[in-house]
C-alpha cells in the first residue's frame, strides 16, 4: 500500500479517497514478508485496514514511510509540541488564560516561566502576548500551555512585545516560513532588518526601526499567502527599489 | 402513470471558486446556470455552554434569502442540509467546538437546495474541515409528460408535477438525504434516484477538477 502511495504523491486528493492495504498480488517466496508501516500525518485516518483522506490537499512523502496531506488552512487546532502567539485574556489565582485562536482559551500556569516560583511570580499582565508551546492539546480536555522547555529553560518563549505589530496569516505561510531554507524569509532578510516572531496558530509579529517599515513588511507577509513564488520576487524587489 | 424514454442527464453550466472572502475560515461560491449561492463556513470556534455537545462539534446552519428575514421556508431547507453534513463530517474530531455554517442566496432559478448542498460542500471542504466523505445535491423534476429533467430551471420546476431533491455521496453514491414535493409513483421514484446518481458523478468530477486547479498554484 505505501507503494499505492507513493505513486499518488504530489497528486491532489478529496475527502473519500481512500488506500486499502489489500496484499499484492506476488507474494515473495524466499524473503521474508514484513508488514509494511505507514506513519499517517494530519489529513489522513486509520480505518480498520484502510487509509483514508479525511481533508482535501496535496499528498505529501517523507522518506521512509511518512505520510500527510498538505492542504490550505486558516482555523488554528493545538498540537503538543508547536509553538503559538498567544493573548493573555484572564489572570485568576494560580492560572493564566490564553487565547490562541481555537475553540477554547487554553491555560498556562504562573510557575511555567523561567525561574518563577511562589515567591517570585512573573511580570504577566491581561493583553500580553506570551510566545509559548503546547504541553497538552487533545481534543478531550482544555489545552495547557508552558512558556520553559522540558530543561526548565525558557529557549526564546515567554511574554514579549513592546512596539511591534501583531497580525494573522494562514497556517500553511507560517509553515513555509519555519522550513529550514526558506525562500521568503531570506528575501525578506535583504529588505530590511526586522525582529519576527512566527507563531504555528497564524500569528506573526513584526518589529523593525520605523512605523513604517513594519506596516510595509507586515503587508508583504500578508500578500506573499496568494502569490506565487514568481509575484512575490517581483514585489519584493519593487519594494527594495525604493516604492517607498 | 409511467416515465417514458431513457432520461439524458442533462445538467447546466457549473462554476464554483473557493477562498473568495477574506473572514471566514473556508468560503465558496457555487454556480448552477443562473442559480448562484455563497457560502462560508467557520470551525472549529467557541460554543456557548448552553449549546455544547460533550462528545462531537455542534453545527449550526443559516440561509438567508435574497430579500427579507429567514423564514419556515429556510428553516426546512437548513434541516436539509444540516442532515447531510452532520453525516458526512467527522464531528467527534472536535467536541465542544461549533462549526457555522452560512449560505446566502445570490440568485434563484430553480434546483435551490441542490445549489445550497454543492455549496455547503465546497465551504467545508476550504475551511479544512475533516470530513469522511463528499456530498452532492441534485435536483429531479418530473413534468406533465412524465420526463424526468435534471437540474430544472425556476420556470420548468413550475410546470413539473414533482420536484424532488437528492443528497449523493461521493463514495458508495447512496442517498443521503431526500426532499420531495408533488405527486409522482414508486417506479418514478426509483428512476429519479438513478438519474441523480448517475448525474451525481459528474458533479463530483468537476469538485475534484475544481480543487486542483485550486490547488495548481502551489504545486
Amino acid at each position: 500500500m505505501s507503494s499505492a502511495l507513493r505513486d499518488r504523491t504530489g497528486e491532489v486528493l478529496l475527502p473519500g479517497d481512500e488506500f486499502s492495504f489489500d496484499t499484492d498480488d506476488t507474494i515473495s517466496l524466499t524473503g521474508p514478508v514484513k508488514p509494511e508501516k505507514v506513519v499517517c500525518g494530519p489529513g489522513l485516518r486509520r480505518s480498520g485496514d484502510r487509509l483514508l483522506v479525511c481533508k482535501s490537499g496535496v499528498l505529501r512523502h517523507k522518506p521512509p514511510n511518512m505520510f500527510w496531506m498538505d492542504s490550505q488552512q486558516r482555523r488554528y487546532v493545538p498540537a503538543k509540541g508547536e509553538t503559538i502567539i498567544g493573548i493573555v485574556t484572564v489572570k485568576s489565582g494560580d492560572v493564566f488564560k490564553v487565547d490562541f485562536g481555537g475553540s477554547e482559551q487554553a491555560s498556562l500556569s504562573y510557575l511555567a516561566f523561567e525561574g518563577a516560583t511562589k515567591r517570585n511570580r512573573p511580570n504577566v499582565q491581561v493583553g500580553d502576548l506570551v510566545f509559548s508551546q503546547f504541553l497538552l492539546a487533545n481534543q478531550d480536555m482544555e489545552p495547557e500551555l508552558v512558556c520553559v522547555d522540558s530543561s526548565g529553560r525558557a529557549n526564546g518563549m515567554g511574554v514579549f512585545g513592546g512596539g511591534g505589530l501583531l497580525f494573522t496569516v494562514s497556517l500553511g505561510l507560517v509553515r513555509r516560513l519555519l522550513t529550514p531554507h526558506s525562500e521568503i524569509l531570506s528575501d525578506l532578510k535583504q529588505l530590511f532588518p526586522c525582529e519576527l516572531v512566527m507563531g504555528m496558530n497564524g500569528r506573526l509579529w513584526v518589529k523593525s526601526c520605523s512605523l513604517q517599515q513594519t506596516l510595509v513588511i507586515s503587508n508583504l507577509l500578508q500578500s506573499c499567502d496568494t502569490m506565487t513564488a514568481q509575484q512575490r520576487r517581483e514585489l519584493f524587489r519593487r519594494v527594495a527599489q525604493g516604492a517607498l | 402513470m409511467e416515465v417514458c424514454g431513457s432520461p439524458a442527464v442533462t445538467l447546466r453550466e457549473f462554476g464554483c471558486e473557493q477562498s473568495l472572502l477574506s473572514r471566514p475560515d473556508g468560503s465558496a461560491s457555487f454556480i448552477q446556470g443562473d442559480t448562484s449561492v455563497l457560502a462560508a463556513a467557520y470551525g472549529p470556534a467557541e460554543v456557548k455552554v448552553s449549546k455544547e455537545i460533550y462528545d462531537r462539534a455542534t453545527l449550526d446552519v443559516l440561509i438567508q434569502p435574497k430579500v427579507g428575514l429567514p423564514s419556515v421556508r429556510e428553516r426546512a431547507q437548513e434541516q436539509c442540509v444540516r442532515e447531510t453534513c452532520e453525516a458526512s463530517l467527522l464531528l467527534s474530531l472536535h467536541p465542544r467546538s461549533s462549526l457555522t455554517l452560512i449560505l446566502q442566496l445570490i440568485h434563484d432559478d430553480g434546483s435551490i437546495l441542490s445549489c445550497f448542498l454543492n455549496a455547503a460542500c465546497m465551504a467545508l471542504m476550504d475551511a479544512g474541515l475533516p470530513m469522511s466523505f463528499l456530498f452532492c445535491g441534485v435536483t429531479c423534476a418530473i413534468d406533465v409528460d412524465g420526463q424526468i429533467i435534471t437540474d430544472p430551471t425556476a420556470a420548468q420546476e413550475k410546470e413539473s408535477r414533482a420536484v424532488m431533491t437528492f443528497a449523493i455521496d461521493s463514495k458508495e453514491h447512496k442517498v443521503m438525504m431526500s426532499s420531495t414535493k408533488g405527486s409522482f409513483s414508486v417506479n418514478e421514484l426509483q428512476q429519479c434516484v438513478a438519474v441523480s446518481q448517475k448525474a451525481s458523478e459528474k458533479i463530483f468530477q468537476f469538485y475534484r477538477d475544481s480543487v486542483k486547479r485550486r490547488y495548481s498554484k502551489i504545486l
